[in-house]
């Protein structure tokens, strides 16, 4: 009885399991034979990278790549200095009218970009930054739940550490750059992660922002490729799809663990 | 002393207003702004070459609920939060509750689970897009083993959404699993042995003992699908565009039609506004309620 059970869970689990990466599956057969053969689902059709080679000559995917990684980095580069300034005042310094700025950072938590992009979008073409990566990065540089990550993780740090840096004469930037960001490296890359995988995955704000090959990152790219008035068959897109996460798909499957753990660090708190 | 003292503090104020500044100006030009410039531009009608903007109140709301499509689309975002939240939270918690048990290919297992979470949604919906094609698409060819027809999944209002609805599900459930996981692992042995040696069934300690104690795990996974049901809407460019006859349309994507295909933006920001309330009532139920039960430190 016992064992019964335990072979019905297991069957359960891998049976949901290969639902669940069966879409990831067809467009790898997809994306692997020609259209006729993918369709009819013929077993012992030959296996093609044809599929591929079409795709990429079919848009400037380089370059798609290349905006995706610069959009990921600005937006890293600029969320590490704002949310560490800003959670460092929020957690270590007492000032008049903390709190107060502190619950309004949390309310941007739940108006979320997303359903600003109209005003969002004004503001930006007012800026000079409409089609320009750093337009597309710059709404999600002071991150409200980065803020709050990090004051949270700034909290954590012994004081006596604060304290036996500024007896050394350190002064307070000295000592966050010195003390605080050493020990919260963890939720660096855990915040890393996050926002890398959040942001190589946007598409809509990116999808208003950018209106040329030149600043158009990934999603947007792919979104063009794969329009219906293109005309091109489901074994090209299968193939376009699977070029275009490889790279994440390749560092998760690699990175697996720490993933796991950026996610469930941030998600949290 | 209390001079060093004085001094001390308005050093702190200082530096503290100084760091806060940059994530200040940003957070002010990007979330504050945007949000009090919506709800006046709601206020005021859609300007034309002839005619300026002025001043209507309440007029745009009105407008928009004489549309009939603004409550078409609002049931279809309630039929979509209705579904998917609890779906994904029970498919979640099964599969939390399978990768954290003794089974084979664990592993295997709790990759796949977790894969669609790291893919974009533009890319799942290429995927979902081999699935649902009429004729061609794995599910018609499926139906034609056992004889049924072909189906036009996307095609037409009865399957439309559900279709969409299927695809955020199955990019959601993984992401919710890895917290259950995290919140099984805090839950002692004891109890299970404790249970064991009681002769209490599987069920009944999975009942009264682990579901009571993922209760904050499930609030907070709740809070999080109630936001993705607005946001995640990326599936709909590829997949059906909000039709057929607006049959798949969802709130963020009519937004998004308003103020970028029919350039009506007082509207669009009519709509914002509700979201936006909508948003803030559950921020306050989290607030008062979910605060109380998850443990900040």
């Amino acid at each position: 009885m016992k064992s019964l059970t335990k072979f019905m869970d297991s069957f359960g689990a891998i049976l949901l399991a290969i639902i669940w990466i069966a879409p990831l599956l067809f467009a790898f057969w997809a994306a692997t034979h020609s259209t006729s053969d993918a369709v009819n689902l013929n077993l012992f059709s030959p296996w093609t990278f044809e599929n591929f080679r079409v795709a990429w000559a079919g848009a400037p995917w380089l370059k798609y790549f290349m905006n995706t990684f610069m959009l990921v980095t600005v937006i890293l580069i600029g969320q590490f200095v704002l949310t560490t300034l800003a959670g460092f005042a929020f957690a270590q310094l007492q000032f008049p009218g903390k709190d107060y700025v502190f619950i309004l950072v949390l309310m941007q938590l739940f108006i979320l970009p997303e359903v600003l992009i109209v005003e969002n979008y004004a503001m930006i073409s007012r800026l000079g930054l409409f089609d320009t990566i750093l337009g597309v990065g710059m709404p999600y540089m002071a991150s409200a739940f980065g803020i709050f990550l990090m004051r949270q993780s700034f909290k954590g740090v012994p004081v006596e550490l604060h304290e036996a840096a500024r007896i050394e004469g350190c002064g307070l930037l000295g000592i966050l750059w010195r003390v605080y960001v050493p020990l919260a490296k963890p939720t660096y890359l855990a915040y890393a992660l996050v926002s890398v995988s959040t942001h190589w995955n946007n598409f809509l704000w990116p999808l208003i922002v950018t209106n040329s090959p030149a600043t158009r990152p990934l999603t947007v790219g792919l979104s063009i490729f794969g329009a219906p008035e293109n005309g091109v068959d489901i074994s090209i897109i299968s193939a376009a799809t699977l070029m275009s996460v490889a790279p994440l798909l390749i560092a998760f499957l690699i990175f697996q663990r720490q993933f796991v753990q950026a996610f469930l660090r941030a998600g949290i708190k | 002393m209390s001079a060093h003292a004085n001094l001390e503090r308005r050093r702190q104020a200082i530096y503290g207003w100084l760091l806060l500044s940059p994530a200040a100006v940003l957070l002010t030009l990007f979330a504050f702004y945007p949000s009090v410039a919506t709800l006046w531009s709601s206020v005021f009608s859609r300007g034309t070459r002839r005619k300026p903007t002025e001043f209507v109140g309440t007029e745009n709301y009105a407008d928009l609920f004489a549309d009939p499509t603004f409550w078409i689309v609002v049931k279809n975002n309630i039929l979509y939060a209705g579904v998917t939240i609890p779906v994904s939270i029970f498919i979640a918690l099964s599969m939390a509750l399978w990768a954290n048990g003794k089974i084979r290919a664990r592993g295997f297992v709790r990759t796949a689970y977790f894969t669609p979470t790291v893919l974009p949604m533009i890319a799942a919906a290429n995927l979902w897009l081999f699935f649902y094609t009429p004729g061609l698409g794995v599910l018609d060819q499926i139906g034609s083993l056992f004889g049924l027809p072909s189906v036009n999944w996307l095609g037409q209002p009865e399957t439309a959404l559900w279709a969409i609805i299927i695809v955020t599900i199955w990019k959601e459930a993984g992401f919710f699993m890895i917290f259950y996981l995290a919140a099984l692992q805090t839950i002692p042995e004891d109890l299970k042995e404790a249970a064991d040696i009681e002769g209490t069934s599987r069920w009944t300690y999975t009942r009264r003992i682990v579901l009571p104690l993922l209760m904050p795990t499930t609030l907070f996974i709740a809070v999080n699908a109630m936001i993705n049901s607005v946001k995640l809407i990326d599936h709909l460019f590829i997949l059906t565009k909000g039709g057929p006859s607006d049959a798949s349309k969802l709130i963020l994507y009519y937004i998004w039609e308003m103020a970028f295909a029919f350039f009506d933006a007082p509207s669009a920001a009519a709509m914002t506004i509700m979201v936006i309330a909508v948003l803030g009532i559950v921020a306050t139920i989290q607030f008062f309620y979910l605060d109380k039960r998850t443990h900040y430190q």
